[in-house]
């Protein structure tokens, strides 16, 4: 079988060496990139769904300005009960909407009798909570993490805040909170939950009865400080939140200016910076892969050129077509991106299995011996052949194109 | 009607500022079917001038018609595709492609510059190794064979696609006598059986005896008119 294809490959077989060096480096470049994109994307996923799914939810929607100051939790900053019926009836239209959960957040001082400190209070529906952050009551390392996650009377603390106050499963404690008017008001709950810290926001976060947080904060109508939201398909997240911002950013007060502001949970997090660091990273990785591909395909293909100048002087004497000729030495860079391709996916994907199998453990914030489980998805993996081949043959284009405009005369006569 | 003609045919080199005229103003007329030797020392223009008739490399004035195209007119494709399926070269360092097969690299310009379908051409291929000795050779390497066998493989390249004409610059200047000797017995026979012109270009007069007509070059210039070599012409 004569063709352009078993040519190449006998060309490139013809300097093992080389070719063989060629591939390797285009393996190891894969492998990089695959198992950067693998364990930098686990990782990040695992991060970014301990942030949504145990603390914020995918979307966040609140009165306007309530996140310029959430540092302080503003309760002049409510949805008034008219509203949030708007918000609830637009979520429950939208098909991406999975579910939601309303909470009342205050700042407040947490007392065992004897101490005291500061505490964020969440007052939640625990049902819709519990839907809306999934992850929630896993995190509850003393308590019953089957049951409702808060009932009436009863707190759920941070472990940071237990550790602190040495305050224990079914101890008596104070919350006292400002309400609105400027008057103090407290209450007891029963601790029925304590929560294994989370990074970030949340570290100081309790949760009480949404009705309790009300009643403590002596709401006169059932106001909210926050709907937080979770969709069906979190990839969606950036469209879904196009939509949010339409609908519900449309809707205005009498003076015709808009009420709400909708929010993703990476405007909420400054682990999206991580996230985002991790992405560009990811990039970074990718762009060096490219130079390592085309500098070693294109330096693999001008020394081949070279070399054959006298083949090449001939097969152009003899007739070859120029178009055949850039074709040979195509296919040869086209080869090597694909043998490179081929064996890097498969070392790569060998390695990802290894690293599953191995299960390393680190260690994330305050959560300790998170297991390591790296995956990639098919498209990433597609994504990064293509670029390969595609790089290589675009690094032969050149010398191809060069041997296929040789001149025969002077060809022949190159020693 | 002639196969190659040659009017007042010149090329001139340009290296910088110096010209180097390397044919200079010849005439000739190269029949079909014939055996034809350019002879002359080194630099006489025989390289230069079978570069021309090959469609290489284009005259610096003159003209010069092959197989009734004017060479002048042909731009780099067409005298690709010009010399893919007129023309055959035989090369002095024999230049077989390494990384193919005696076989393939006879077969190389039916798949690769013409496309013959692989019934016919393994045919063609097989008969052209019969006709040149090599046909028990076919599964080799060119660097598993002799100097006198590329040469002979080469023939049979330059053989395989029919053209009328094959031009061989020096084809025997880098073989022994006989083993030269014997190329050019092989040449000849190739003629008789195919009615193909050969062309051959040599500085080694024991060779150029061999030839039918023979122009002696000197300096780019034809020294005499074709002399033929009677009792050659008489065998063709
Ligand atoms: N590409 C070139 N550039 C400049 N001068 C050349 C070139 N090719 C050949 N010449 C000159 O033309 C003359 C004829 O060369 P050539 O045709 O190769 O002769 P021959 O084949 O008989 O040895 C010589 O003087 C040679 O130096
Ligand atoms: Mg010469």
């Amino acid at each position: 079988m004569l063709d352009v294809l078993s040519i190449a490959s006998r060309n490139l077989a013809r300097y093992r060496r080389r070719t063989l060096l060629t591939l390797l480096l285009i393996v190891i470049g894969m492998v990089a990139v695959l198992l950067f994109i693998a364990v930098a994307g686990s990782f990040r996923a695992m991060m970014v769904g301990q942030i949504t799914d145990s603390i914020l939810g995918h979307v966040q929607v609140h009165r306007k300005g309530y996140v310029a100051s959430i540092d302080n939790l503003p309760l002049n900053l409510n949805l008034k009960p008219p509203m949030v019926a708007k918000v609830e009836e637009d979520l429950k239209q939208n098909p991406a909407v999975e579910t939601w959960s309303p909470r009342v957040k205050f700042g407040g001082m947490f007392s065992n009798f004897v101490e005291t400190t500061a505490i964020r209070v969440n007052g939640v529906d625990p049902a819709r909570e519990a839907a809306t952050v999934p992850l929630l009551p896993g995190r509850m390392v003393e308590g019953d993490k089957a049951g409702p996650l808060v009932g009436r009377g009863q707190i759920v603390i941070p472990l940071l805040l237990a550790r602190g106050m040495k305050t224990k499963l079914g101890d008596t404690v104070v919350v006292v909170a400002t309400n609105r008017d400027g008057s103090v008001n407290g209450r007891t709950f029963v601790v029925r939950g304590i929560l294994e810290s989370a990074t970030g926001p949340g570290g100081r976060d309790g949760y009480i009865h949404i009705d309790d947080a009300r009643e403590l904060l002596r709401m006169s109508e059932p106001e909210v400080s926050e709907i937080a939201v979770r969709l069906k398909d979190f990839s969606k997240l950036g469209r879904v939140e196009g939509q949010f911002r339409e609908s519900l950013g449309g809707l205005t007060n009498k003076e015709g200016k808009p009420v709400l502001e909708v929010h993703p949970w990476s405007d909420l997090s400054p682990f999206a910076n991580l996230a985002r660091m991790i992405d560009l990273m990811t990039l970074f990785i990718k762009i060096v892969l490219v130079a390592i591909v085309l500098v070693s395909v294109m330096n693999v293909m001008i020394m081949a050129v070279f070399e054959r100048i006298r083949e090449i002087g001939t097969i152009a004497a003899i007739g070859t077509p120029p178009g055949r000729i850039l074709s040979l030495f195509l296919a040869e860079g086209l080869m090597l991106g694909i043998v490179g391709t081929v064996a890097g996916t498969l070392v790569s994907l060998a390695a990802i299995l290894g690293i599953n199998l191995w299960q390393p453990t680190f260690n994330f914030g305050q959560q300790q011996n998170l297991v390591m489980a790296p995956t990639i998805a098919a498209g990433d993996v597609l994504t990064i052949a293509a670029l390969v081949v595609v790089v290589a043959i675009v690094a032969s284009l050149q010398p191809a194109w060069k041997a296929s405009r040789m001149d025969p005369i002077s060809a022949l006569r190159h020693v | 009607m002639s196969l190659v003609r040659a009017q007042h045919l010149s090329k001139t080199y340009r290296v910088g500022d110096i010209e180097v005229p390397a044919v200079r103003g010849v005439d000739f007329v190269i029949e079909p079917a014939s055996f034809v030797a350019f002879v002359g020392p080194s630099g006489s223009g025989k390289s230069t001038l079978l570069n021309l008739i090959g469609c290489l490399d284009h005259p610096t004035s003159g003209t010069l018609t092959v197989l009734d195209a004017d060479i002048a007119t042909l731009d780099r494709r067409a005298a690709a595709r010009f010399r893919g399926s007129h023309i055959g070269f035989v090369f002095q360092d024999f230049n077989l492609i390494p990384v193919l097969t005696v076989f393939e690299n006879v077969e190389y310009p039916l798949r690769m510059v013409q496309e013959w379908p692989a019934a016919k051409r393994r045919a063609q291929v097989l008969r052209l190794l019969e006709a040149v000795g090599m046909a028990d050779q076919a599964d080799k390497r060119p660097d598993q064979i002799s100097g006198g066998q590329k040469q002979r493989v080469a023939i049979a390249r330059a053989l395989v696609s029919q053209p009328k004409l094959v031009l061989a610059d020096e084809p025997t200047a880098n073989l022994d006598h006989d083993t030269a000797y014997r190329v050019l017995q092989l040449m000849k026979k190739m003629r008789d059986e195919f009615r193909t012109t050969f062309v051959f270009s040599t500085h080694d007069p024991k060779i150029m005896g061999e030839a039918e007509s023979t122009f002696i070059l000197e300096d780019g210039q034809l020294l005499s008119a074709a002399h033929h070599n009677a009792a050659e012409a008489a065998h063709a």
